[in-house]
């Protein structure tokens, strides 16, 4: 019954998309005039609305997103702006698609609505022939058949059903015929799709080799800072001790001991750096026990339900674990929350081992959190893009605040 | 006192077992993976084991699973973990069974000598003894207790060196202070935390770990 809503609306948007085309090439045309060119920019406006209406209604349909195909809009003047719009190949693609809707409109939404409404006729036939006057619907089908009385008029009633039917088998189809119109006409063409892809990967492998970098470089000076120069020292003090050890027993005690401290800092800088790298417990126990192991020690009360089939491959456990804890660290630094729950689940394509890794790490904190304010965010961001992944922030002010994240991946 | 080593790291076994026979252990065994772990305390079934948490063949928690397993086939086998980290998680797993003799302790604090030997005689006599770091990890996590908070800083070392697995003896040397001072410590912790008083050591480490777990 949606549908036939949906067929209504549709209908008159594909004549009111006739007019919109008409609109948009006509203040093209006038641009030569040079006044219309802030027409033009309006009516593209316009005609992209419009456009992204239809998107959504076909992604409802088929159940999976239309992306829009725009190229972003350049900052600048007018012209420069109109130059744009006219460059891009969507532009026309949409013009295209407002024509040729308003045609097919009619064979597709219009058929549909007419077979309901002539179902609806033929089904209440005797009805309208006892309203109408004498001369009205008497001939429903042409003059040589004529009808003479109610009772005659009942012959029609079942054509009613039939073209209910008719409809009812046809509605779906049609609309997801016309929503696959709108996909191949208002998504992106597979060129520009992969023009999109291929910028996309090129930013997240440049930040992803960025940031590889950068972790070495910390690792590199940690190490050289920490426990090189830690051994170093204890060499030292070590052959200190072997040359004074004829001559001062007590001296060499003291310093075999302060040696061995020094041996225990070393190994707890190690050890925070190891941890820092790839935490045992992950590789010991997996996402599910690293995240439980985390939630034991955490100040704040913290609950983890995790839905996982077994392993997940190592790469992805580690940016999920990094993820979550860096998320988990922003909730107790900057939220003030009182207690925080950390939702893992793998949910696996249909027939097959890949999915969708989904993390929630969501805090009773007082919210405004927001990924473009802090380095933190941003970080797991650029972590997760490198794997396809994503990160969304609902936060609104006072709270509650629900980070989600996720990662594609197979499990093994 | 008969011992069994598992280190698969030949430079730490050679030392470890230089250490132990240097304090007059028999070391009667000395394996670098988890299944042989497990054929040695079944057929040697020694006073105390000795064991690390990263073993072959898988060298993930191999050692703490051999360690669980052989446990439930000899109840009560004293056993001292270790390993270059610690983890909350795994000390839980460790003392799940109550039936105490459990040592979870960083390598590190065998650098200590005489007091990691003391600490392997301990568990051999059935006590528990947990490393600092998983009782301040602990004491971290339970930071925001109220009943936590309301103990003196005197109070807080006492427990946090319970729940190491302490004796009064040895707090009360650590602390410089006498026995009856660290008693009448441990007596007021208890009713602070609401937690029933008692003098065996083992009890009283496995009922403040679980108040720290809460």
């Amino acid at each position: 019954m949606g549908l036939l809503g949906w067929s209504l609306v549709l209908l008159l948007g594909a004549a009111l998309g006739f007019g919109l085309a008409t609109l948009w090439i006509t203040s093209v045309a006038l641009v030569a005039l040079g006044v219309t060119i802030p027409l033009t920019l309006l009516a593209t406006v316009l005609v992209r609305w419009f456009a992204d209406l239809h998107r959504q209604w076909a992604a409802d349909r088929l159940g999976e997103p239309v992306a829009r195909p725009y190229a972003p809009a350049p900052e600048g003047r007018w012209p420069m702006r109109f130059w744009a719009v006219l460059r891009d190949p969507a532009t026309w693609r949409d013009w295209a698609w407002l024509v040729v809707n308003s045609v097919t409109g009619w064979f597709t939404y219009g058929l549909s609505l007419l077979l309901f409404l002539c179902g609806i006729f033929y089904l209440i036939y005797p009805l309208l022939y006892e309203l109408t006057p004498p001369q009205v619907l008497r001939t429903p089908l042409g003059n040589g058949f004529r009808l003479r009385s109610v009772q005659q008029s009942f012959a029609l009633v079942p054509l009613g059903p039939v073209l209910l039917a008719l409809w009812y088998t046809t509605a779906v189809r049609l609309a997801n015929l016309n929503a696959l119109l709108i996909r191949s006409l208002l998504g992106p063409t597979e060129q520009a799709r992969l023009r999109a892809r291929v910028q996309q990967l090129a930013t997240s492998r440049a930040e992803t080799v960025d940031t590889q970098a950068g972790e070495l470089r910390r690792i590199e000076r940690d190490l050289h800072d920490g426990a090189q120069a830690r051994l170093v020292s204890l060499g030292m003090s070590l052959g200190l001790a072997e040359q004074m050890l004829h001559d001062d027993p007590q001296a060499v005690q003291r310093m075999l001991a302060e040696a061995r401290e020094a041996t225990t800092d070393a190994l707890a800088e190690l050890r925070d750096l190891v941890r820092g790298i790839h935490p045992p417990v992950l590789a010991d126990r997996g996402l599910d026990g690293a995240l439980r192991a985390l939630a034991l020690v955490n100040p704040t009360p913290t609950t983890v339900v995790t839905r996982l089939p077994g392993r997940l491959p190592a790469p992805v456990e580690a940016a999920a674990y990094f993820a979550v804890t860096e998320a988990l660290s922003n909730a107790i630094k900057h939220a003030g929350a009182r207690s925080i729950h950390i939702e893992v689940e793998f949910t696996p394509h249909p027939g097959g081992s890949a999915g969708i890794l989904t993390m929630r790490v969501s805090d009773d904190g007082h919210g405004g959190a927001d990924v473009d304010a802090g380095t933190g965010l941003r970080g797991i961001a650029r972590r997760l893009a490198a794997f396809d992944g994503n990160l969304t922030v609902d936060s609104p002010p006072g709270g509650p605040t629900e980070i989600r994240m996720s990662l594609p991946c197979a499990s093994s | 006192m008969r011992i069994v080593v598992a280190e698969d790291l030949a430079l730490l076994r050679e030392g470890l077992i230089k250490i132990l026979q240097a304090n007059a252990f028999d070391v009667v065994a000395a394996v670098d993976n988890g299944p042989s772990l497990i054929q040695a305390l079944t057929t040697h079934r020694p006073d105390v084991a000795i064991v690390d948490v990263r073993l072959p063949p898988t060298f993930t928690d191999e050692g703490l699973r051999a360690a669980i397993h052989a446990r439930k086939q000899l109840p009560g086998l004293p056993i001292v973990v270790l390993s270059q980290y610690v983890e909350q998680l795994y000390a839980r797993e460790l003392i799940s069974d109550r039936a105490g003799a459990v040592g979870y302790l960083l390598k590190d604090r065998v650098m200590a000598v005489g007091q990691f030997v003391d600490t392997v005689r301990q568990v051999a006599a059935g006590n528990t003894i947990m490393d600092p770091d998983v009782v301040a990890a602990l004491l971290t996590h339970r930071s925001a207790d109220p009943q936590l908070l309301a103990l003196t800083p005197r109070e807080h070392e006492v427990l946090s060196l319970m729940a190491q697995g302490r004796s009064n003896a040895a707090i009360a040397a650590q602390m410089f202070v006498s026995e009856k001072a660290v008693s009448k410590h441990s007596y007021k912790i208890f009713t602070k935390l609401g937690l029933e008083p008692s003098e065996n050591d083992n009890r009283r480490i496995l009922a403040v770990l679980a108040y720290l777990e809460g």
